[in-house]
């Protein structure tokens, strides 16, 4: 079911703190964070996010498009290495 | 003969049925073109005047996505997913279930026929 609207989209509030500590350094490094179940806000744009996936940190460049999805989509937590004698599927 | 949003020729049936026939309108938007046109339940496709079916015509122009222009924009909203790296779009890529849905068996859907796996041998009995 889709989250009711009253509530406002669901971001981790240590997310803006970083955020706005980001865009007033002035410096567009990575902003690493756990927090693959928040939603990405339109004052992300622009900033790029080391969003975790388990392992470590999947940089993600914010667009305008990816406001509204969360940031887990971004950052995949499984690779697939293709079976045995699959010669067709791409080998990493 | 009536042509209704393109290319569909639905005759015979009730009209709220016929108008099922075209891409996008299913149970819901036919019941309400049919009251916004005010159609009863009872009339065939063949019994509708020239002046209904240009009334229906013109009601579905208006007011729904149909046909073409749905099929369109259902693509496009995928093509959004699969530009934009997310994870759903990586599934669309890869002609997997989208949802969620579990992939060691079934998913046939969207993964095709099945294809035997060289090599594998046959239990015997």
């Amino acid at each position: 079911m889709t989250r009711s609207v009253w509530k406002g989209p669901f971001v981790d509030g240590y997310l803006l703190k970083k955020a706005d500590k980001s865009r007033a350094s002035g410096r567009n490094e990575v902003i690493k964070i756990w927090s693959r179940r928040s939603t990405i806000l339109p004052q992300f744009v622009g900033l790029t996010f080391g969003v975790h996936n388990g392992q470590k940190h999947i940089p993600v460049n914010v667009t305008e498009d990816m406001i509204g999805h969360k940031f887990g989509e971004f950052a995949p937590t499984r690779i697939f290495h293709g079976h045995g004698g699959d010669k067709k599927a791409v080998k990493r | 003969m009536a042509r209704i949003a393109g290319v569909n020729i639905p005759t015979g049936k009730r009209v709220e049925i016929a108008l099922r026939y075209i891409h996008g309108i299913g149970p819901k938007f036919s019941k309400e073109i049919c009251e916004k046109c005010s159609i009863p339940a009872d009339r065939r496709v063949s019994q509708l005047t020239d002046a209904e079916v240009l009334q229906i015509r013109e009601t579905i122009d208006r007011d729904y996505t149909v046909e073409g222009d749905l099929r369109r924009e259902v693509q496009t909203n995928i093509k959004r997913l699969m530009d934009l790296g997310c994870y759903r779009g990586l599934r669309h890529r890869k002609g997997l279930p989208v949802r969620g849905q579990r992939t060691h068996t079934n998913a046939r859907t969207r993964k095709g026929k099945a294809v035997p796996i060289a090599g594998k041998k046959k239990a015997t009995k």
